[in-house]
């Protein structure tokens, strides 16, 4: 079984964000693996070994040569990864990105396509449909398990009232949600060997792209204004004077909790 | 153990190096945190804990890749910090990491026999070893030692008794430096493997401590032993030597665990400051405790600077036994200063069990005993100098 997982390499949440004048996120700093790729590249190595062979195959479209959060995912168990990596990259939208990796992807043939269903810094959600339209993939989004059936793939597919599962043909297209599987902890031979395993690193012009088409000036989104988050209101404290079970039970009544 | 890159402060920042020091941080939040305290209460670490280090690769960290280890010296001191820093101890470190005294020597020895039986089960996280030098009369004098191993054939006799044992009461096999020619002094010594369960062969106590709580630490009995000679590691007589050769490494470990300890407990101590208020003001908008904070942290960055440079030569190839030394006294002479600055700071809080700081204050103290005590330290470097 062979699969393409998409990995974004995020500034480290934990450090404070920083914007340059277009309202982008600073990409100037080390990068890490985005934590919501981990479960896909999780996913796709379950999906493998199950399978008994195969390959697990990383996409990632970073600045500056980045390969710190692919070598994260090459430590798990990853074969090999594909890193996109070029200054006239600077600025791309969503689907600019859909299309370079989509590109990138469409060189080889693969039964699955992973994402995460989203990622924590851009938080758009819609790059991994526009890679399955522009590959011409079917797409299942929001997956909480995969299992394979024979050209086919059972996907359990996350709602709020619980799950639908779907039948799709492969090759498809499937997002997968944060927390459902453990990510595997790299253990220090596979973080040795992550260090010889190869990333292929392409530019524009290897993927046959005009330089206006990607980028700042292919992008069709702007970013016309940003503003912080407001922030959470202090809350309020109930000092418990013996009564305080009372208290509690007064207040989820005025939620209409109980 | 040796890399074929020469290391240097380029190497021990790697980004796999990074990696090794996050894995180790996961592990020790997932699996050691949640726990410690009922360890050091119940005065163990489960197997468990040896099962589950080994599947990440921890316990084949600093070993010879021809047994299946990976790495050096500085990747074992990493696990370490990494173990300390995220809220473990050097405690967990002398229960879980053992096999970094007890099987160098039987992998040093190339005997397949001992290392297929021994020493890679123990890197699987199957075995519990360790290594039994320390007698009741006879500490840092090695060649001191009196337990006996009288040859009979294709067996020995062993008779005598052992003490501060690491990880002794847990341990499936033992390595015990003893006599197999008593006349020859340092030259008589031989290590020999004796399994638990050998009769004669008993824990006869469980030892109790000022700190290491969760590292068990046994005083052993060997009272008629046989054991086959298929056991002796390396040559007769060969012991003293192997013993000294891995000197080395224990003490550098020694020394980044007590540095880590420092580390951890300065952290603990900047959170502590910046919330705890004294006299309408936080406490680290104090001159006092600002000039106290830069002090712990120039003891630990100065001494760290100087026990990673002797790490970098020592694994380069360079002779390094007098370097190594002044880093180990270095290192526990700026963690003692250290833990107890912090646990100043922290006022009774520090003083409370409940209370990371109080665990580091008792475990530190065993630094500038173990694996050659602080005047042994100076002996060497005495030695060096040559007056």
């Amino acid at each position: 079984m062979k699969i393409a997982v998409c990995v974004k390499q995020i500034p480290d949440p934990a450090a404070p964000a920083k914007m340059d004048a277009n309202y982008n996120l600073a990409r100037d700093t080390k990068l890490i693996m985005d934590e919501s790729d981990s479960y896909g590249v999780e996913m796709a190595l379950q999906l493998v070994d199950k399978a008994g062979a195969g390959e697990v195959v990383l996409f990632s479209m970073a600045p500056g040569e980045e390969v710190s959060g692919l070598r994260n995912a090459l430590a798990m168990g990853a074969h090999r990864a594909v890193l996109i990596s070029d200054p006239r990259l600077a600025g791309s939208d969503a689907l600019s990105t859909a299309k370079v990796l989509a590109k990138a992807i469409g060189r080889e043939s693969f039964d699955l396509v992973l994402a995460a269903t989203e990622s924590s810094d851009g938080y758009t959600g819609t790059t991994p449909v526009q890679i399955a339209e522009l590959l011409d993939l079917p797409s299942v989004t929001f997956a909480k398990g995969i299992e394979v059936k024979g050209e086919s793939l059972i996907v359990a597919r996350q709602t709020e009232a619980g799950f639908d599962e779907i039948e799709v043909p492969t090759p498809a297209l499937v997002t997968v949600t944060a927390g459902v599987v453990e990510p595997r902890y790299p253990n220090f031979k596979g973080i040795m060997a992550a260090k010889s395993k190869p990333v292929e690193k392409l530019s524009i012009d290897d993927l046959a792209f005009s330089p206006d088409s990607v980028g700042a000036s292919g992008a069709r989104e702007t970013i016309t204004s940003i503003r912080p988050a407001e922030s959470r209101g202090a809350g309020t404290v109930v000092v418990d004077e013996g009564d305080g079970f009372a208290k509690i039970i007064e207040y989820l009544e005025s939620l209409k909790v109980i | 153990m040796q890399t074929k890159i020469p290391e240097s402060l380029l190497t021990i920042r790697s980004q796999e190096r990074q990696m090794l020091y996050q894995m180790v941080a996961r592990f020790t939040k997932e699996y050691i945190v949640p726990n410690i305290e009922g360890w050091e209460d119940q005065g163990e670490v489960p197997r468990s804990l040896h099962k589950k280090a080994a599947e990440l690769g921890i316990l084949s960290v600093g070993f010879p890749q021809n047994v299946g280890g990976i790495g050096n010296i500085i990747d074992s001191m990493i696990v370490s910090e990494a173990i300390i820093q995220s809220g473990g101890s050097s405690g967990i470190c002398a229960a879980l990491l053992t096999l970094g005294i007890a099987i160098p020597h039987i992998i040093a020895s190339n005997d397949q026999y001992l290392i297929e039986k021994y020493a890679k089960p123990t890197m699987s996280g199957d075995l519990i070893g360790s290594l039994a030098i320390t007698e009741p009369n006879a500490g840092s004098d090695v060649a001191a030692i009196t337990t006996s191993a009288t040859r009979d054939g294709d067996r020995f006799l062993i008779n005598g008794a052992k003490t501060y044992i690491t990880s002794g009461y847990r341990a499936d096999f033992v390595v015990v430096a003893l006599k197999t020619s008593p006349t020859l002094g340092h030259k008589g010594i031989s290590l020999v493997v004796v399994e638990k369960g050998t009769e004669g062969f008993t824990v006869t106590r469980k030892l109790e401590k000022l700190g290491w709580h969760c590292s068990d630490t046994a005083e052993l009995s060997f009272s008629n032993v046989i054991v086959t000679s298929k056991n002796l590691i390396g040559e007769e007589g060969s012991g003293f030597s192997a013993i000294m050769a891995n000197f080395a490494t224990e003490r550098l470990s020694m020394a980044s665990q007590a540095l880590a300890s420092a580390k951890r407990c300065i952290d603990l101590t900047m959170t502590w400051v910046q919330n705890r208020k004294v006299f309408g003001t936080e406490l680290s908008k104090m001159q006092l405790t600002r000039q106290k904070l830069a002090e712990m942290q120039r003891q630990y960055t100065v001494a760290r600077t100087f026990l990673y440079d002797t790490a970098i030569r020592y694994v380069n190839g360079e002779k390094v036994i007098m370097e190594v030394a002044m880093a180990k006294n270095t290192a526990v002479y700026a963690m003692e200063a250290i833990i107890n600055q912090a646990l100043q700071l922290h006022g009774g809080m520090g003083y409370m069990r409940e209370n990371e700081i109080e665990r580091h204050y008792r475990d530190g103290r065993i630094m500038g005993i173990g694996g050659g005590t602080n005047e042994i330290m100076n002996e060497i470097i005495a030695k060096q100098l040559q007056i």
